[in-house]
């Protein structure tokens, strides 16, 4: 310990303090953006409950309801739609979601559809194909580009591109706790069977006819999802990069503490040397 | 009038959580009322003025999209958007409009930007439309 210099050390808390600094502004910018996006989810989250229940309704009002989003096929191609962070120091965020993904897609032949730039590198370095890249940076996906991605990706569902659709995000459990997931998009998962509801008195009347009704809603429902998958992913990303930086600042509190008592011994040991160099040398 | 109880929300929050009268939107198929005790219903929303009429009041609002239900007596309206006349920024309408028209006019526009612009002419003309009834 005697080795080490007190200048050094000096040196090494200022430039700790500065990292400190860092971290707690990153941590408090990730803090009120998490505020924005978890009210956002809330604000959002009555519209995918009410529209799930009514498909759920409409799926389980008349069973004998024919629709190509239903069809279960063999599957050969899967498309992934991933939804990861633009950004790194989020924790484990971006790692956790992409391993995941990445073991599942293995199992067979798959594409990509990266949303957040971390995303987009993944897939790239690893030569997985993708369906477009036009989605780089995951805070500039709005409502309308969901959209307009669940209307396209329909249409190749319907015409045989893929045969299932899955979207893998990140669920926003609570501040703490945020797990990775991958739901499945389309096929459409019919309700768990409720035969003892009496079909014929739920009678439903469809303008146009169901399935016409069916086919125009359907695309609107999965840019629904994606949509709320897209802002629970944004919470869970923020979240993530609370903690992460809110651990960082605690880290570098413990190591200036652990170098000031550093700074002090050798201080210390320092001001003894001299005292018995004075008092052997009078 | 029996009122019924009537929903609306959209990607933004509940918009709508109460009884209503009557009820008109757009379908795909042209305009629909809704009344108490309507038969289970469901439609695919077009673009178009809504009206919502509830103790009284009646107010209208541009509906844009996604799908109308009626399930035992409750009726739910989950469109994509869904603004109140007087929310609605006119300004903005016009500008859109005025960009849409103008790739419209483009001879070298392609065929999805095409496509685009005139779901955006539709979408602001409806806007502009429904803000002339506040």
């Amino acid at each position: 310990m005697a080795g080490v210099s007190t200048k050094e050390i000096k040196n090494r808390i200022r430039s700790m303090e500065s990292t400190k600094q860092i971290t707690k502004a990153m941590e408090m910018v990730a803090a009120s953006k998490l505020r924005r996006a978890q009210a956002q989810i809330s604000n959002s989250r009555p519209y995918f409950q009410i529209f799930y229940s009514t498909i759920q309704d409409i799926l389980r009002a008349n069973r004998d309801f024919q629709s190509p989003y239903l069809k279960e096929r063999p599957v050969n191609k899967r498309l992934y739609i991933v939804i990861a962070g633009d950004r790194g120091l989020a924790g484990g965020y971006n790692s956790n979601i992409l391993k995941m993904v990445y073991e599942e897609m293995m199992q067979g032949e798959a594409v990509v559809l990266p949303i957040g730039k971390k995303a987009v590198d993944f897939f790239r370095s690893r030569k997985v194909p993708a369906l477009t890249e036009q989605y780089a940076e995951a805070a500039d996906v709005d409502i309308g580009d969901c959209f307009s991605i669940s209307k396209q990706l329909s249409s190749a569902y319907l015409s045989g591109e893929f045969d299932e659709i899955r979207v893998a995000y990140t669920t926003f459990v609570s501040v703490l706790s945020q797990e990775p997931t991958t739901m499945r998009l389309l096929p459409l998962s019919r309700p768990e069977n409720s035969s003892e509801e009496s079909v014929s008195r739920n009678r439903m009347i469809y303008e146009q006819d169901s399935e016409a009704v069916f086919a125009s809603i359907v695309p609107e429902y999965l840019g629904g999802i994606l949509y709320g998958a897209l802002c629970e992913s944004r919470a869970s990303e923020q979240a993530a990069r609370r903690s992460a930086m809110d651990s960082a600042t605690q880290n570098a509190e413990d190591m200036i503490a652990d170098l000031s008592l550093k700074f002090n011994r050798a201080r210390q040991a320092a001001i003894t040397q001299e005292i018995t160099e004075i008092v052997a040398g009078s | 009038m029996t009122p019924f109880h009537l929903k609306i929300v959209t990607p933004d929050g509940l918009l709508f959580d109460g009884e209503a009268e009557k009820l008109i939107v757009r379908t795909t198929n042209g305009d629909v009322a809704i009344l108490a005790r309507h038969i289970n219903y469901v439609a695919a929303l077009g673009m178009g003025r809504a009206v919502v009429e509830s103790s009284g009041n009646r107010r209208t609002a541009a509906c844009i999209g996604g799908m109308l239900s009626v399930v035992d007596g409750e009726v739910t309206l989950v469109p994509t958007t869904f603004e109140w006349a007087d929310k609605i920024d006119a300004e903005r309408a016009e500008q859109s409009l005025q960009r849409a028209n103008r790739v419209l006019h483009d001879q070298n526009a392609s065929d999805t930007d095409l496509r685009l612009a005139e779901a955006r002419l539709h979408r602001a003309l409806v806007r502009k439309n429904v803000a002339s009834f506040k």
